[in-house]
C-alpha cells in the first residue's frame, strides 16, 4: 500500500513545494521591489479576500457565477449531446448542420456579446445562452466523432442477432459514445470556465467575473486576484468533480474500461 | 439438397475492382463442421461475411435452406477473430444476454439462459465481469456463449482462437469439439491453423491463392471423435493438408516476389 501510495503522496509534495517557493518569492519581492499597488503581495490578497468572504460578497459572486456556468454548460451538453449524434447517425443532418458548426466553432462567445445582449438583454439568461454557445460545439464534434468509430463488430454482431435500426442505435451505438461525449464535456468546462468571465465582464453586477473587473474602478487590484485565484479553484475542482462523478457513474463506458485485477 | 450453398459466387469492391472471389462453389450439409482455410489474404473471410450477409456478393448467390441471402439473420451468428465485438459496457453475463433482448425475452428467462450459456463454456463464476477484465481466450468463450444462447443452427467463426495463446487455444478446440457434437451445429469455421482444422472438421476445404480466389480441393476428415492430436493417422492428414496448402502459399509468395 505505501509503495502505492507513494508516487502520488511525491507528487503533492512537488505540488506543495513549488506553490510555496512561487508565493514565498513573491511576497518578498512585492515587499521590497515592486509597487504593491499594482502587484499586490499573496498576504494583502488573502486578507483582502478574507474580508470579502466575511461579508458574504465572495461567496455570493461564487454562486452567481457557478450557476451560469452550471446552468449553460448543461444546456449546451444536452443539446450537443443530440446534435452531435443525429450528426452522427445520418448523413444528411450532417451535410445540413456541419457548414454552421464549420464556421461557428471558431467564433468564441465574446463575439456574439454584442449581438446577445441586443436579442436577451443583459440578464440571466443572455449568459446562460453564451455558455451553451461555447458548450455545443465541442460537445457536438466529440460526440459525432465518436458515433462514427463504433467498432465495425459491434454493430454487426447486432445486427446478426436481429436488432433492427432502432435497437441496434439505442442499445449499441450510444452507449459505446458515451466516453466520446464525457471527453467533449470536459473540454466544454474549461471553455465554461473562460466565457463566464467574459460575459460577467461586459455585462453583469454579480460574479467572479464581475469581482475581477470592478477591481480597476478602486484601484484595489487585491480584488481582482482574488476574483483570479478563486476562479482558478473552482476551475479545478469543477474538473476533479467531473472526473470523479463521471468515474463512478459512467466507469464501465470508458474506453478501455476499468481493470479490478 | 445442400443445407447451405453457394453458387459460382463472386466478389470485388466497386464495379471495376480486381475479382477477390471468382467462381466459388461450395455445399455444407446439415450439422457438419466445415473448416476453410487457404493462404492469408485469400478471401476467407470475404466468403464467411457473405454467408453471414455483412457483405453483399457481386455476382452468383449464397443459399440457406433454400433461401438466398439478403442480409445478417438471426440463424447465421458470427463469432468474430477480435473479441472487440463483445460490449465492454456490459458485464460477461449482459453479453450473453444481450441477443435475447433484442428479441424481447423477459428478464428472468434471459438470465437463467444466459447463465447457462456462460455455464456450458466453463465460465461459471465470471458472470458479473466485464470484458476488460477477462482474458483473451474468456472472451472468446463469452462470444460462444452468446451465440449459442440463440439456439442459431449456424455458427460462422472467423479464427476465433487466432489470438489466443497457443496452450488456452488446445482447450478452446477441445471445449469446441465437444459443443459442436452436442449441440449439432452447422458450422463453418476458419482457420490458417492445419493441426486446428483437422481437429475439428469433418470436411476441410482448401482455397486457392487469391485473386479470384476459390475452392481448390475438398479433403475429408473420418478420424473417429473424440480425436487425438498425435496419432499417425492425423499426421498423415497433416502432410497430405500441408502439400495442397503450400502449393498455394508459395503462388501467393512468388505474387508478392514478382511484385517487388
Amino acid at each position: 500500500m505505501t509503495v502505492a501510495t507513494r508516487p502520488g503522496a511525491l507528487r503533492f509534495l512537488g505540488y506543495a513545494a513549488s506553490v510555496v517557493v512561487v508565493l514565498g518569492t513573491w511576497e518578498y519581492l512585492s515587499r521590497r521591489a515592486i509597487i504593491p499597488l499594482l502587484f499586490p503581495s499573496p498576504l494583502s490578497t488573502l486578507r483582502i479576500g478574507l474580508k470579502l468572504a466575511g461579508s458574504g460578497q465572495l461567496e455570493a459572486d461564487l454562486w452567481a457565477s457557478l450557476r451560469r456556468i452550471l446552468a449553460g454548460f448543461v444546456l449546451g451538453s444536452v443539446v450537443g449531446v443530440v446534435l452531435g449524434v443525429s450528426m452522427g447517425a445520418s448523413r444528411w443532418i450532417r451535410w445540413l448542420i456541419e457548414p454552421y458548426t464549420n464556421f461557428l466553432r471558431f467564433l468564441p462567445a465574446l463575439a456574439w456579446i454584442p449581438a446577445v445582449m441586443m436579442w436577451l438583454g443583459t440578464g440571466e439568461r443572455a449568459k446562460i445562452a453564451l455558455l451553451a454557445y461555447t458548450t455545443v460545439f465541442v460537445v457536438a464534434l466529440n460526440t459525432m466523432a465518436g458515433v462514427g468509430r463504433v467498432p465495425r463488430n459491434q454493430m454487426r454482431a447486432a445486427r446478426s442477432f436481429g436488432a433492427g435500426r432502432l435497437q441496434v442505435f439505442f442499445l449499441v451505438t450510444i452507449p459505446a459514445t458515451v466516453s466520446y461525449m464525457l471527453t467533449g464535456m470536459r473540454l466544454a468546462m474549461g471553455n465554461c470556465f473562460m466565457t463566464v468571465v467574459a460575459a460577467e465582464l461586459v455585462a453583469s453586477d454579480s460574479g467572479l467575473g464581475y469581482l475581477i473587473f470592478s477591481s480597476r474602478q478602486w484601484m484595489q487590484t487585491e480584488l481582482a486576484f482574488v476574483g483570479i485565484v478563486v476562479l482558478g479553484c473552482l476551475g479545478v475542482i469543477a474538473d476533479a468533480a467531473f472526473q470523479i462523478t463521471s468515474g463512478w457513474f459512467l466507469w464501465r463506458y470508458a474506453p478501455s474500461g476499468r481493470s479490478t485485477r | 439438397m445442400a443445407y447451405i450453398a453457394f453458387r459460382s459466387l463472386d466478389f470485388r469492391y466497386g464495379t471495376h475492382g480486381p475479382f477477390i472471389i471468382r467462381g466459388f462453389e461450395l455445399e455444407l450439409r446439415r450439422g457438419e463442421f466445415f473448416v476453410l482455410v487457404g493462404p492469408s489474404g485469400c478471401g476467407k473471410t470475404t466468403v464467411l461475411n457473405i454467408l453471414a450477409g455483412f457483405e453483399a456478393p457481386s455476382g452468383g448467390e449464397v443459399l440457406v435452406d433454400g433461401e438466398s441471402v439478403r442480409g445478417p439473420k438471426r440463424d447465421r451468428i458470427v463469432i468474430f477473430q477480435e473479441p472487440d465485438s463483445l460490449y465492454p459496457w456490459l458485464t460477461a453475463l449482459e453479453n450473453v444476454e444481450f441477443p435475447l433482448r433484442v428479441l424481447g425475452t423477459g428478464r428472468a428467462e434471459r438470465r437463467e439462459r444466459a447463465a447457462a450459456a456462460l455455464n456450458l463454456v466453463g465460465l461459471h463464476g465470471h458472470e458479473g465481469k466485464h470484458p476488460s477484465q477477462l482474458s483473451g481466450g474468456m472472451k472468446q468463450r463469452v462470444q460462444i456463449a452468446r451465440a449459442l444462447v440463440l439456439d442459431a443452427p449456424i455458427l460462422l467463426m472467423d479464427e476465433p482462437f487466432g489470438a489466443v495463446d497457443a496452450q488456452t487455444r488446445i482447450i478452446l478446440q477441445d471445449e469446441l469439439a465437444q459443443i459442436a457434437a452436442r449441440t449439432q451445429r452447422t458450422i463453418l469455421f476458419i482457420t490458417h491453423d492445419i493441426l486446428e482444422a483437422i481437429f475439428l472438421a469433418d470436411r476441410i476445404g482448401v482455397m486457392t491463392a487469391g485473386p479470384e480466389a476459390t475452392l481448390k480441393k475438398i479433403v475429408d476428415v473420418e478420424l473417429r471423435r473424440p480425436r487425438t492430436r498425435g496419432s499417425p493417422e492425423f499426421g498423415e492428414l497433416y502432410e497430405h493438408v500441408h502439400q495442397i496448402l503450400s502449393e498455394e502459399v508459395r503462388r501467393t509468395l512468388r505474387r508478392e516476389d514478382s511484385l517487388l
